[in-house]
């Protein structure tokens, strides 16, 4: 600001932002945005949902996109591999992240942190270039990954011309996109557990195994239950893999909820099922986040 | 005993190397691919070490997708937004952590809530609003929605609460206005979490993907996720060229990975985990 700007700038500044107006100038823009940009179309999302589209314009159709929904079975089959993936997925990824964060808390292991930033690494990658490295690394006829199969005596895996192996596939990215940066908040967690409450154990004469179980696990458990909302959330929003690596296939086996959510309203413009997509989306996420509250918060 | 200690120390080793290897390997292969002409991949046994083809891959890549071109849309989109997200964020976390006012509660409450909605839920209404105003396929249509970031401004008042109440007292009684104290007394002191909340906001947007998708539908607007997806589409895919794109897409973050290590881990876990 220049010098001779500065006398009229501050009695201005004076004049109406004081400490009662500046919490509303500073808070303007952001309300202001989150209005336009996410709240209008939440509300907007939810009335295209209780709509058609009849010769271009959209108009009221009551419950019909949702009533269509309950009987789409292409809609059950996204729901289904949604949940699939979700359920067989999740837990192995977390157990892995749990066995490589108890790895590195141990006292012997020197050069932590190179193996923390070198476990974290694929967590930078975009999603697309991860799946694009798989895509590669799977090829059925010249892929390194058959090739090593190959070479150990094992048939080739027909990875994306074969429904079960295409899921399979999928849960390989995944695992190696997150299992670190799953591993990093597990770490943090397993640091803050005191000492004392092993040494105790130690004195006890609890063994490696039953300290694991009756310590780490229980005060481990907000930080479980984090990552397990996380990856749970993440997971139910599976996209850009499935876009990159199978665009759904083969024969709808990789089908996710939001790739028919797309499918409908970016390929076939049915702009109210696509939201009625959506708004049922919005629902399972709040049923499943709820219910791992309930389930990891009770017990303490 | 020392002999058992011994033991489990090199399975431990092996394991975690083990775990390195898978978890390095891809980046490395991305490189190979790279680096190497499309037919290469089909050698069997495969080649693994580096070729002689990085130009002409990057040089064929950029012909056609124009590479370079979404690079740069790339970072002018995600650095725009992440100076933006970021005045934006600390500025409204500012005010709900420092000063009380009416409606404080009810609104950042709202703020919170939003935060267990999918962004999917607002595509559809978000893409009808931006063919409205004619702004598909324009850097705004990629930039504005997510401006005003609900965890940023979360994590930006989190941070905020820590600084004294006596600092900003004897700055206004120095006599300086609201968005100086603001500008000069407050915001220096928040440089990590500055450093953390941009960075969260960088990645965001720099590997943002369905939207841009939605959004962009010319080769000179695409972003590099969107680039390298539609070399999938081509009907006979070159191998050297996506393995390129793939590496194009990493370095940068890879880079400022291990410049700014610490920041980057609790700015990606967006300060879920407190160092």
């Amino acid at each position: 600001m220049a010098t001779h700007e500065k006398g009229k700038a501050l009695s201005t500044k004076k004049s109406w932002i004081n400490p009662k107006t500046a919490p509303y100038v500073f808070i303007a823009p952001a309300v202001l945005f989150f209005a336009l940009f996410t709240v209008y179309p939440a509300i907007s999302s939810f009335l295209l949902s209780f709509q058609t589209s009849e010769g271009g314009e959209m108009v009221f159709a009551g419950l019909d996109n949702y009533a269509r929904l309950f009987t789409d079975n292409l809609f059950y089959t996204a729901l289904g591999n949604t949940f699939l993936i979700l359920i067989v997925q999740v837990p192995i990824m977390l157990s892995l992240a749990l066995l490589l964060a108890v790895m590195l808390n141990s006292t012997f292991v020197k050069m932590n942190g190179f193996f923390r930033a070198a476990f974290f690494l694929p967590s930078v990658t975009s999603l697309v270039a991860a799946a694009l490295v798989f895509l590669i690394l799977l090829d059925t006829n010249n892929g390194l990954v058959n090739f090593v199969l190959m070479q150990l005596g094992i048939d080739p895996i027909a990875w994306f011309s074969d429904g079960f192996w295409a899921k399979v596939a999928l849960m390989l990215v995944i695992t190696w996109r997150w299992t670190g940066y799953n591993m990093v908040i597990l770490l943090a967690g397993l640091q803050n557990i005191s000492k004392d409450l092993y040494e105790a154990a130690e004195i006890d004469g609890a063994g490696r195994v039953r300290k694991f179980f009756s310590i780490t696990v229980p005060q481990l458990k907000p930080v479980l239950l984090f990552t397990t909302v996380l990856s749970t959330i993440g997971t139910l929003q599976l996209f850009d893999e499935p876009y990159i690596m199978t665009d759904g296939g083969p024969n709808n086996a990789t089908l996710t909820v939001i790739m028919y959510l797309y499918n409908n309203g970016f390929r076939y413009f049915d702009f109210g099922y696509a939201s009625s997509i959506a708004y049922v989306l919005v629902v399972i996420i709040a049923i499943l986040s709820w219910i791992q509250m309930k389930v990891g918060g009770d017990r303490d | 005993m020392n002999k058992e200690k011994l033991l489990n120390k090199i399975v431990l080793y092996v394991l975690l190397l083990i775990g390195v290897l898978l978890s390095l390997f891809p980046f490395y292969w991305m490189f190979i691919g790279g680096t190497n002409p499309s037919g290469a991949v089909f050698n069997m046994p495969p080649r693994l070490i580096p070729g002689e083809f990085l130009w002409e891959n990057f040089t064929n890549l950029n012909e056609s997708v124009g590479i370079l071109r979404s690079l740069f849309n790339s970072l002018f989109i995600a650095v725009t937004f992440t100076v933006l997200a970021v005045l934006i964020a600390s500025m409204a976390g500012y005010a709900f952590a420092k000063y009380s006012f009416k409606g404080r509660e009810a609104i950042f409450f709202t703020l919170l809530l939003a935060m267990m909605i999918p962004y999917h839920v607002t595509l559809i209404p978000l893409f009808r609003m931006f063919a409205a105003m004619d702004w598909l396929n324009t850097y705004q249509a990629v930039i504005l929605p997510q401006l005003s970031y609900p965890f940023a401004i979360f994590l930006m008042r989190q941070n905020m609460k820590a600084i004294p109440y006596s600092l900003l007292e004897s700055a206004r009684v120095d006599g300086a206005g609201e968005l100086k104290i603001f500008f000069k007394v407050a915001l220096p002191t928040m440089r990590p979490a500055l450093a953390a909340v941009a960075i969260f906001l960088f990645m965001f947007q720099w590997n943002n993907f369905m939207w841009p998708l939605v959004v962009l539908n010319t080769s000179e607007m695409e972003t590099l996720p969107v680039a390298l997806s539609s070399l999938i589409g081509l009907s006979r895919i070159d191998y050297g060229q996506v393995m390129m794109g793939a590496t194009i897409s990493v370095v940068p973050v890879i880079i400022l990975f291990l410049i700014l290590q610490k920041q980057f881990i609790s700015g990606i876990l967006g300060g879920a985990v407190k160092e």
